[in-house]
């Protein structure tokens, strides 16, 4: 007997919608086992992992404040990813937007103008975009792989961010630690719930949720893009310029990825660190794909992957895990969704050996 | 109906007894019934989806029988997979290609047919002459032409020596001289006992080459006949379950606008294998249908989407659109000076597959105001679609099936019907009816002829020499780049055009020379 896969004419939807809730569950089992060989009680390590961190008000702010950058990024990734644009480097285009938005805040230290919180938003955007626009030139000019240059270029971003904050960015009267200034209250955003750190970045993920689905299902720039990744040829045939698609995906993503940029700086951390964020950039990808590429998938996905953030953190601390504990439950969920997508379809079939008498 | 002399039951190669196959959807198969006798030349006659292909098949091992029997040489047998299907010797000619678009003709081949691969060069290009098949071993398959594809499929299936060749409208994409060999190659391969199922549509090669004919009709078996004895308006009438409509020759029209203007376009190839266009020089105008002739290959593809603004060309007025020059510009720019444009590959050019027909709309159909400073207009683009639908008679779910889900007929009327529907000045088609059944052939020809009359300028290229030779008003041939001069039809024969394709043009036009 053989093994094949046969595709499946017609996937069910349902099986479609399901499948990701299924991933999930999925997941959640393999932590069981995982927590099972990690020689913890499996069910008290998963509530500690899935349900203490919420389990509080503050709690439940923390979960936003993480999800935030999530679904602001994959938003901006999922317009690219639909048409074809692999932008893997969101992470680099994060710490450009950082960075743009923090020198302004140092260099305008001790200001109280209600313009700098607009101006670094905006820096913090173009900074991101400018950070793309690299890969989108090389790609239209020289069809140089995307994959590769953003995801390289999230390593320079990387290393730039390093010496700023070792060198010309740090602190002078900081002891020699490399971070910069704490930012002043203009500079930062406002708490909107009194005694825990959520403040109010997070309406830029749910203006960002809107826009994005405007875009996708009722503009014509989202439908060339559209068309564009399903069918290049169709594209070609009605004029659709793939440049422009290129140029719009990589701005959108990049731009999307600098605000959440400016979102740590001018939130949680309220300074420029050697590192701000826990990896978020790449997360993104994942969340955008476990939301199927859809607005509101996209927001639930967040969430998600945001109580994986949390839930790490709080295994840590109580149960003395590592944390690689979350990024097992990352690559986990993915897998499972791609496995679940697998049999969604595509059918298995026993099919007896070629060559056997019948 | 005049049964045909029925061989000994048992000395039939091949014997399919009530096989049944049903989809989802739909009965492919119900209770068919088919006999094949060594070296008998056998036609199985059928619209688009009256289960021909499926029965193929079935016999090739491709689709298991949900019932029924298959008998080979009098023996039951149960065929597994193509590879047991090979092996008992039957071949096949697929009409949706198997081929593997990164490999070369010769590769591919290879992986069904054992040898080195020089050896099978060697091979391919000895059959390939014989047959007046040309292919060349060493072509990566994605760069060659729908005709060029069959061809390699031919010569496939002849290199492994098959008893029962089945051949899926084979001759839709050769040259008239070429029909002719391939009829004299496989009488000759009758004769020497292989049995041929031959599917088609074209009642006169079925009249002129096979000795027995099964007809189907929505899945069953409705009449087994001998064609050299039925007329052909009888052998349509028993396929199609009703009378055909009138053929349609156009009488020509007279004030005239010219609306495209090529002159002397050069174009290098774009790609290694690609045909490179040489002073290409026409003009097409209104109220006209010019056609273009010539085995696919030779340039068509590369003059199409130099017209179309796919691909743009210098100097700007070596193609004018309705007396401006237009080289320069792309799709979008010369769709809103009047042009329109059906491509040959329907699915994933000229539409989008799992997108609905409604969002198919706005691929070309942008312009008439469905987008608003950005927004699509949805009620807008879905009125469009459900009067391309009606209109066009395409039997589909609504506007908000996908494009995939439709069968290949209907998609292409409901893509002509978008092109038409924007009333162009000049409309490109190419390949119109390629694939499809006699009655949508014959729909779509008729919408052709009728948007001639009413004055655009029409541009037909087409591997189907009936079919420019029924619906054009001047007629053209393409070959290796060139392009020949467009004569009246009425002034020429097919036997002409047919030697024009292979490469001998007129004396009075230059660089005639081997076609590809």
């Amino acid at each position: 007997m053989r093994l094949s896969l046969a595709s499946r004419p017609e996937p069910s939807r349902v099986m479609l919608a399901a499948s990701p809730l299924l991933a999930a569950s999925l997941t959640l089992a393999a932590g069981f086992l995982l927590f099972l060989a990690l020689g913890q009680r499996p069910g008290a390590a998963l509530h500690t992992f899935f349900v203490a961190p919420v389990s509080s008000g503050n709690g439940l702010a923390e979960l936003l404040l993480k999800a935030a950058p999530l679904i602001l990024i994959a938003q901006g990734l999922a317009i690219g990813f639909r048409a074809n644009v692999w932008n893997i480097g969101a992470e680099g285009q994060l710490i450009l937007g950082a960075i743009a938005a923090s020198s302004l805040a140092i260099g305008f230290q001790g200001t109280a103008s209600p313009w700098l919180l607009p101006a670094m938003v905006a820096a913090g955007i173009l900074g991101g975009m400018a950070w793309a626009a690299i890969p989108a030139y090389l790609r239209t000019r020289f069809h140089a792989n995307e994959i590769l240059v953003t995801l390289m270029l999230t390593y320079v971003a990387g290393l730039l961010l390093s010496y700023l904050v070792h060198g010309p960015m740090r602190d002078p009267q900081g002891l020699n630690f490399p971070q910069s200034v704490l930012f002043g209250d203009s500079a930062l955003f406002p708490v909107i719930l009194p005694g825990t750190r959520l403040n109010l970045a997070v309406g830029f993920p749910v203006l960002a949720t809107a826009a994005a689905w405007i875009f996708v299902a009722r503009t014509y720039a989202g439908y060339q893009m559209l068309v564009g990744g399903l069918a290049p040829q169709a594209a070609r045939y009605a004029g659709f310029s793939q440049g422009r698609a290129v140029w719009t995906a990589l701005l959108i993503g990049g731009g999307a990825a600098g605000l959440a940029g400016v979102g740590e700086v001018a939130g949680p951390l309220g300074q420029l660190l050697p590192v701000v964020s826990p990896g978020y950039g790449f997360a993104a990808i994942i969340v955008a794909f476990v939301g199927r590429l859809h607005p509101l998938g996209i927001v639930v996905a967040g969430l998600l992957m945001s109580l994986l953030y949390l839930g790490g953190e709080a295994a840590q601390i109580a149960l003395q895990v590592p944390y690689a504990v979350t990024s097992l439950f990352q690559g986990f969920l993915l897998f499972c969704l791609l496995g679940s997508d697998l049999f969604v379809f595509y059918r298995v079939r026993w099919r007896p050996r070629e060559g056997r008498p019948s | 109906m005049t049964p045909p002399s029925t061989p000994d039951r048992a000395a039939l190669r091949l014997a399919l007894r009530g096989i049944t196959k049903i989809y989802p959807s739909v009965v492919a198969n119900d209770r068919v019934d088919l006999d094949v006798a060594p070296g008998q030349i056998h036609a199985v006659l059928g619209e688009n989806g009256a289960g021909k292909s499926t029965l193929m098949k079935i016999i090739y091992g491709v689709v298991r029988a949900d019932a029924g029997e298959i008998r080979w040489d009098g023996r039951p047998v149960g065929i597994g997979s193509p590879t047991e299907a090979r092996r008992l010797g039957i071949g096949m000619v697929f009409q949706h290609f198997s081929l593997f678009e990164t490999l070369s003709v010769a590769e591919n081949i290879s992986l069904a047919v054992p040898g080195s691969l020089k050896e099978l060069s060697g091979r391919i290009a000895e059959v390939s002459e014989r047959y007046g098949l040309p292919v060349d071993p060493r072509k990566p398959v994605h760069t060659l032409s729908v005709g060029e594809r069959q061809r390699v499929e031919i010569v496939r299936c002849l290199l492994q020596a098959p008893r029962l060749l089945i051949l899926d409208e084979p001759t839709s994409v050769l040259p008239p001289q070429a029909v002719e060999r391939l009829f004299e190659t496989l009488r000759k391969l009758a004769a020497e006992g292989v049995s041929i199922l031959y599917i088609s549509h074209k009642l006169e090669e079925i009249q002129s080459l096979c000795h027995a004919a099964t007809i189907l009709r929505a899945g069953r078996v409705v009449g087994v006949v001998d064609p050299r004895r039925e007329s052909a308006v009888g052998l349509a009438r028993l396929m199609i379950g009703r009378d055909l409509p009138p053929a349609i020759h156009p009488e020509p029209c007279a004030a005239r606008e010219e609306r495209l203007a090529v002159a002397g376009l050069t174009l290098p190839a774009d790609e290694p294998f690609g045909t490179a266009l040489r002073e290409i020089t026409l003009r097409v105008s209104s109220g006209e249908i010019v056609g273009i002739a010539g085995v696919s290959g030779n340039g068509q593809r590369e003059l199409m989407t130099a017209l179309s603004g796919e691909r743009l060309v210098e100097p700007p007025d070596a193609i004018r659109l309705c007396g401006a020059p237009a080289g320069r510009l792309g799709p979008q720019a010369r769709r809103l000076r009047g042009l329109a444009f059906v491509p040959e590959e329907r699915l994933g050019r000229g539409a989008v597959p799992p997108v609905t027909l409604a969002e198919n709309a706005l691929l070309t159909a942008a312009h008439l105001d469905m987008v608003r400073s950005g927004f699509v207009r949805t009620d807008r683009m879905r009125t469009f679609a459900e009067r391309c639908i009606r209109e066009f008679d395409v039997k589909a779910g609504g506007p908000d099936a996908a494009a995939q889900s439709l069968s290949g007929g209907n998609l292409q009327k409901y893509l002509v019907g978008r092109e038409l529907l924007q009333h162009p000045r000049l409309l490109l088609v190419s390949q119109p009816t390629w694939g499809l059944d006699v009655g949508a052939a014959a729909f779509i020809r008729q919408r052709l002829v009728a948007l001639r009359n009413a004055g655009t300028a029409i541009l037909v290229v087409s591997e189907e020499l009936e079919e420019l030779f029924e619906i054009s008003d001047r007629i053209a041939v393409m070959c290796a780049g060139r392009l020949t001069p467009a004569v009246p039809v009425r002034e020429t024969s097919v036997a002409e055009i047919g030697a024009w394709m292979t490469g001998l043009f007129p004396a009075a036009h230059s660089g005639g020379g081997p076609c590809a």
